[in-house]
């Protein structure tokens, strides 16, 4: 270990202060800091600081993913295999996967931190860890057959336009990764939605039949799929978004560590409940309604994009409301409205994305009326104080 | 009408290293010093030169803007230095001491019974005024405003802290005394808050309220209090006063005389001789703890709200700790590694350390990463048991919003009510700072 830290500093030599490559220090701190907790010490304030930092809060995000993503793999393996209707072990599967998914994330990676490290460079600050999590965030709810370079030009949209030009991580409106896949939408639609984009290589298959349930709702046939699949996962769809234990456990990690707010992901929940139960009491109610309507609204928690969405993008909290009252409200309008797109609209059948986008414009709205009472309070109290009173 | 206050946000650092509760008396150091960048805001002007023969009590400066707030030397000698820093701002200003202390003779005066106007005069002319700490703003407070209440906190939660229940128990008499002359200040109340220690000592005081608080740190902190109790509104002035500093007004009343005593326990892991020491305000800190190597941090103050420093330098006016802990200028190879290195605290729960509630631990002054902007959410509040915003607060002081600063209640608040906010903060941002330029442009832009 010293004697890595040894070669690093003679590495970093040119880049410290004053000598020749001083404007490219950002970069090589960011690899520099991967490896070692810098030895500064407190200057100011507390002389004595929390052991966490940005870097450990975002990597426990990514470890929380690492279930999410793994099944991804297999998944894509497994639906590939079991169109093609050939025999398979688990290995294939995950191997058939990993071959596809994992491209996907070094072009992700590479993209994102090159824009990334050259801004840092360009502002003069450190490179930000934010985009240790939404790197592999856009690659795991894309579709697995989407082109390469759509998925870097989707990260570059993002990157830029997402969170560079608000101001960097921490200043950004929107979730990065959200913006990724909303620009790949809108702007690729025949590779984000239909039958045949979430089973790998369907050009191989004659005629596949890889729809996710929200589409076979959407266009009204019957969805062949158990509870327990869908649970599981073993469903068409999103590289990660198919497996809710997965999802799960990593909202687990997420919780016990708070690094995610356990308040969003169980108001998002409890919102897509209530909507969900509102469509299906229609009928009671004496109002026909369709395939969607009359989805179990438990079902509606568990197909699609909705987990994944509520525990890995509703709870990035600089998207999110920042306040705690604000992440119930902020929450639970995520879950409400993204089943309330999915049932009202088909031609997006999957309605967490724009949910989130939308909720992530309102957030500051909510905050703002939340603080706003606070205020109220300080200034009700003003009113009854007694004012000061001059005296020599 | 007491109100009892118990604390549930907030967090009580566990941390190696406390004082033996034992009182010894410090050595006599050769040269005390007071420091005009303890006082904040205070522009020093002296009224003595180098060489000035000086009794204890015997002004040494006042402060240029406010000229009815003086200080006096601590001990009686010969000033013997002025040390300025940049632009001739005065750092230290040096007293040589006698062997023993003569003191000046400001006159007996029974505080309960004399007037008003006469008991301000008395502890202005003293350098006393320089213990009565004004909020908002958190800086000497000005003599000329009427508070509306006066807050004394004799709760100690903050790490390593010294007791003041222990710092007290022998000067209850004192403090009854400047509690009396405290009380012709204010046409409000005094408060008094106690724990369970220096309730023993304190429970039968006379003309204060008294409160009993309970939890975790920030729970001493006077601003808490002052919240819980009877929260600071626009236009309106509290002042705060330490334990020990009535007992010093008080004993001006009772001898006529300024004895600057102050209790000092020598905290941290890296202090040999953990104990509480009584020496007198503005010791040198050598003659407490000799030496220190180069990896040792000497605060004089607490770990989260001290100053640094270094061997030979003076300790703070109002400090009653000096701690001494580990530098931590060590490289920590995968230290952003979630759920490693258990042995270094943290309020989050990506590191295990909070498995081992009970285990003490020796904090380095390493900066445990580097500064981000603000990211993660909801960690403030945990450990800010006030009804405020703190990242809202701060971000709006960042930004110089002045209106937006008041609405969100900075007249509440000071840096060292932040401390623990700055503690765990994930982005390693200087909150106390930040808070400190808050309340400064509140100062020019209110006042």
């Amino acid at each position: 270990m010293e004697w890595i830290r040894q070669r690093l500093d003679k590495i970093r030599e040119p880049f410290n202060k004053g000598q020749k490559l001083e404007k490219y220090a950002p970069a090589i701190n960011a690899l520099d800091t991967f490896l070692f907790t810098p030895n500064h010490t407190t200057k100011k304030g507390a002389h004595i600081r929390d052991a966490v930092d940005l870097k450990r809060t975002m990597i426990t995000v990514v470890l929380a993913l690492v279930p999410a993503l793994i099944f991804g793999m297999w998944n894509g393996g497994y639906q590939y295999y079991s169109q093609l209707g050939e025999s398979f072990t688990t290995l294939d599967a995950f191997l058939h996967g990993a071959m596809k998914i994992l491209p996907m994330v070094a072009v992700s990676y590479g993209v994102g931190l090159g824009i990334e490290f050259a801004f840092a460079i360009f502002r003069g600050h450190e490179v930000n860890e934010g985009y240790l999590v939404t790197g592999l965030l856009i690659p795991m709810i894309m579709p697995i057959d989407i082109p390469l370079w759509m998925v870097a030009l989707s990260v570059v949209f993002a990157v830029l336009i997402g969170k560079e030009a608000f101001g960097g991580t921490g200043m950004n409106i929107l979730n990065p990764a959200l913006t990724a896949r909303a620009f790949a939408f809108f702007a690729y639609p025949t590779f984000m939605s239909g039958n045949t984009v979430w089973v790998s290589n369907a050009y191989e298959v004659d005629a596949v039949s890889g729809e996710t349930i929200l589409g076979t709702l959407a266009s009204g046939s019957d969805v062949s799929y158990s509870a327990m699949n869908m649970f599981s996962g073993v469903i068409p769809g999103s590289i990660a978004e198919t497996s809710v234990i997965c999802i799960l456990a990593g909202a687990l990690l997420l919780v016990l560590t708070k690094v995610g707010s356990w308040r969003i992901i169980l108001s998002a929940f409890i919102g897509a409940a209530v909507m969900g139960l509102i469509f299906n009491a229609l009928p009671s109610l004496g109002i026909e309604g369709n395939a969607l309507t009359n989805f179990p609204w438990y079902l509606h928690l568990i197909v699609g994009g909705l987990a994944f969405g509520i525990v890995f993008m509703a709870t990035d909290p600089v998207s999110a409301a920042q306040t705690m009252k604000g992440k119930w409200i902020y929450g639970f309008l995520i879950g409400f409205l993204s089943v309330m797109i999915r049932v009202f609209n088909p031609a997006y059948p999957e309605g967490v994305m724009l949910g989130i986008l939308l909720m992530n414009v309102f957030a500051p709205t909510i905050d703002h009326y939340v603080i706003q009472a606070n205020i109220n309070r300080r200034k009700k109290r003003l009113k009854s104080a007694n004012p000061q009173v001059e005296t020599a | 009408m007491s109100k009892d206050i118990r604390i549930k946000r907030g967090l009580s650092l566990r941390l190696e290293g406390e004082a033996e509760k034992e009182l010894v008396k410090a050595p006599r150091s050769k040269t005390y010093a007071i420091k005009p960048p303890d006082f904040h805001t205070v522009v020093p002007k002296m009224v003595v030169k180098e060489g000035a023969k000086l009794l204890a009590g015997d002004e040494i400066f006042y402060s240029k803007y406010t000229d009815q707030i003086r200080f006096t030397t601590p001990v009686s000698g010969v000033l013997k230095e002025i040390k300025r820093g940049d632009k001739r701002k005065i750092l230290e200003i040096i007293i040589e001491a006698d062997a023993e202390d003569a003191y000046r003779d400001f006159g007996k005066l029974d505080a309960s019974k004399a007037e008003a106007v006469d008991v301000k005069e008395r502890i202005l002319e003293s350098g006393c005024g320089a213990f009565i700490i004004q909020r908002p703003y958190d800086i000497v407070a000005d003599p000329k405003d009427t508070p509306k209440a006066i807050f004394i906190s004799a709760v100690s939660t903050a790490p390593l802290a010294a007791d003041k229940g222990f710092i007290i128990k022998d000067k209850v008499d004192a403090f009854q005394e400047g509690i009396n002359a405290l009380r012709k200040l204010t046409p409000g109340k005094v408060h008094l808050s106690v724990d369970d220690s220096s309730a023993e000592y304190l429970k039968n005081i006379q003309g204060v309220e008294l409160h009993h608080v309970s939890g975790a740190h920030p729970a001493g902190n006077v601003g808490v209090q002052i919240h819980k109790l009877d929260p600071i509104n626009r236009g309106e002035r509290v002042w705060t006063v330490g334990v020990e500093d009535v007992a010093i007004i008080g004993n001006l009343f009772l001898t006529g005389e300024y004895r600057a005593e102050r209790t000092i326990a020598v905290t941290g892991s890296e202090a040999s001789d953990r104990k509480y020491y009584q020496g007198i305000i503005g010791a040198n800190v050598a003659d407490l703890i000799g030496q220190a190597s180069d990896n040792v941090r000497i605060i004089s103050g607490d770990v989260l709200t001290g100053t640094q420093l270094s061997n030979n330098q003076y300790v703070g006016f109002l400090d009653n700790e000096v701690t001494l802990i580990p530098e931590g200028n060590n490289y920590r190879i995968f230290g952003w590694l979630p759920f490693t290195y258990n042995n270094i605290h943290s309020n989050s729960k990506t590191s295990l350390s909070w498995l081992f509630p009970k285990r003490k631990f020796a904090p380095t002054t390493n900066l445990n990463g580097e500064e981000r902007a603000l990211v993660v959410t909801g960690e403030m509040e945990e450990v800010l048991p006030m009804d405020i915003y703190p990242m809202q607060l701060i971000k709006a002081c960042m930004a110089g919003d002045i209106e937006k600063m008041e609405n969100l209640g900075i007249y509440e608040v000071a840096p060292e009510d932040f401390a623990l906010v700055e503690y765990v903060n994930t982005s390693k941002i200087e909150i106390q700072e930040v808070i400190r330029l808050g309340l400064d442009l509140m100062i020019t832009e209110v006042g």
